[in-house]
């Protein structure tokens, strides 16, 4: 089926901007990204948008689409009534550079912040042993393809600004996450989490995992057990005491 | 990057100065508000019939069915109830409802359960009311200080929770007897409180800090085989902690209702045997 289609695209930079409307063709199958290109080739030839893979896997493509982030090549036209106006707009958490690109340098801050994979000291490369079902359960959030929209969705820096020197968001409290429970990790991650990335900000509200496209079970999986292992080491006067009775090293 | 602004209010949110200038607060167009609207709904109503009935004192004893709201006792005042678990730890001296005494600890179990917060945090305070809608205020600390620090609890009140689930695990054994107390019998009062039972210890054990204190805590699972595959089996339950919060919900408001209408009168518990 073909259709002319109603778009709002919001054109502008960082001097400001506004939502502007199209009509564009529209072919089975397609998905909004064949729609932005469509518009490129015919109407905007000036349009800038970020994209790569076209297959929901490079992470480029991070956008809102009638107010929800979402990538632009993932979101099938099937999913709106041929009447519908479709929304466009950049990521509303980032400085925008033009249309729809934003800049998202703000995770690649966060990102250098965490300390990367600390193995038990003297243990060289080739030395690792590790058993399965210990590098089993941080897997799921290495299908993270940093598309960023869990940050973008986030209410503590979307709507709070000042809150972003604090909080490094989902993502990266998910990489925390992961390397605490990584078998080899020595590094002290529940603190830093805490009291460095903010993991207090966040109120589980479960955005993050609503709009991840690889669907990893982040507020689930990620942020809720860290807050368990922060509420040992940070609020639980019992299992400090008992730590402290039995003295363990290594950790279990 | 404008990290570590905060313009006077109108510049921030959406809007702070870089970002991508838009009017619209939000752009959605689904019926975001239907899931908080629902929430605040339920909660409201669950919140309305469980404190009449919490202060009504009355109709929750009908041999052998106890209440939910009622068990244990721990004031001395209660109904007298054959078997039931009575502890009149407080003695004579409190003079209100004895369902007060023991409501503390699953009302403190749910207002800290992971699953509610989100659920209140959206419905009642709009911290988000829904994804990309903003919140209506100016500053956001999340659970950084007083009162929401204390959420960090949870975990004690799960081990109250696993308490009251044995309770009234036992009040579910002492329901397959008569109206005289004589054993072996059963009625629709026992499905009742049995089917409240296994709703209640499904959400307990599905619990986030259960998951954590089972084995989630743990680096290494190949140490501990028997706490790996106990944290494999609460993750699976876990999975499903949503519905089986709101389904123990309904199933304790049935489960008291059930022993009102029979204790006042208004339904003749029907016998199977
Ligand atoms: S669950 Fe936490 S990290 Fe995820 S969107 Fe909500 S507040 Fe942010
Ligand atoms: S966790 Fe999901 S939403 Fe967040 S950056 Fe990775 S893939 Fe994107
Ligand atoms: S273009 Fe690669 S994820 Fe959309
Ligand atoms: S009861 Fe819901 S997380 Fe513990």
């Amino acid at each position: 089926m073909t259709y002319k289609a109603d778009f709002r695209i919001w054109r502008g930079d960082t001097d400001g901007g506004e939502l502007r409307d199209f009509k564009v063709e529209v072919n089975e199958g397609e998905v909004v990204l064949d729609i932005i290109h469509r518009l490129q080739a015919t109407q905007a030839p000036d349009l800038a948008v970020r994209w790569n893979c076209k297959a929901g896997k490079c992470g480029s493509c991070s956008a809102e689409i009638n107010g929800r982030p979402r990538l632009l090549c993932m979101t099938r036209m099937s999913t709106f009534a041929p009447d519908e106006v479709v929304t466009v707009t950049p990521m509303r958490t980032f400085p925008v550079i033009r249309d729809l690109v934003t800049d998202v340098s703000f995770n690649y801050a966060k990102a250098r912040q965490v300390p990367s994979f600390t193995p038990p000291e003297g243990l060289k490369p080739g030395e690792y042993r590790m058993q399965q079902v210990d590098v089993e359960r941080s897997q799921e959030f290495r299908k993270c393809i940093e598309c960023f929209l869990c940050q973008n969705t986030c209410h503590v820096i979307r709507d709070f600004e000042d809150n972003k020197a604090a909080f490094s968001g989902p993502r990266f409290l998910m990489r925390i996450a992961e390397l605490d429970m990584h078998p080899l990790d020595v590094a002290d991650r529940q603190k830093a989490a805490q009291e460095e990335h903010g993991l207090g900000l966040c109120n589980i509200t479960k955005c993050c995992t609503d709009v991840c496209p690889e669907h990893i079970h982040i507020t689930d999986n990620a942020l809720i057990p860290m807050k368990e292992r922060v509420a040992d080491r940070k609020y639980d006067p019992l299992v400090w005491l008992g730590n402290k009775i039995r003295r363990r090293g290594s950790g279990d | 990057m404008a990290t570590g602004t905060t313009g006077p209010a109108g510049s921030t949110g959406t809007n702070a100065p870089g970002r991508a200038h838009i009017r619209a607060r939000h752009l959605r167009t689904d019926r975001w508000w239907l899931s908080p609207a629902v929430t605040v709904t339920i909660l409201s109503a669950f919140i309305v019939y469980s404190t009449w009935r919490a202060f009504a004192n009355d109709d929750y004893f009908a041999e052998p069915y106890v209440s939910p709201f009622y068990s244990p006792c721990l004031a001395s005042e209660c109904d007298s109830m054959p078997m039931s678990a009575n502890a009149p730890l407080f003695g004579d001296w409190w003079g209100l409802s004895p369902a007060l005494l023991i409501l503390i600890f699953p009302l403190g179990f749910r207002l800290t359960c992971y699953y509610y917060r989100k659920a209140y945090y959206r419905g009642f305070w709009a911290s988000p009311s829904a994804c990309a809608v903003p919140e209506p205020r100016g500053s956001y600390s999340g659970e950084t200080r007083f009162p929401l620090i204390l959420q960090n609890i949870h975990r004690y009140f799960f081990w109250f929770a696993a308490v009251v689930a044995v309770i009234l695990t036992w009040d579910v054994l002492i329901a397959f007897r008569d109206e005289h107390g004589a054993w072996g019998h059963m009625g629709l009062g026992t499905l009742v409180l049995l089917a409240n039972v296994l709703l209640i210890w499904a959400y307990t054990l599905s619990c986030h800090s259960c998951r954590h204190i089972v084995g989630g805590k743990l680096k290494h699972f190949s140490k501990h085989p028997v706490r790996y595959r106990l944290w494999g089996f609460v993750s699976r339950l876990n999975g499903r902690h949503m519905e089986l919060a709101w389904a123990s919900l309904f199933g304790v408001a049935l489960a008291d209702l059930y022993v009102y209408l029979v204790a006042s009168g208004a339904f003749d518990d029907p016998r199977f045997f």
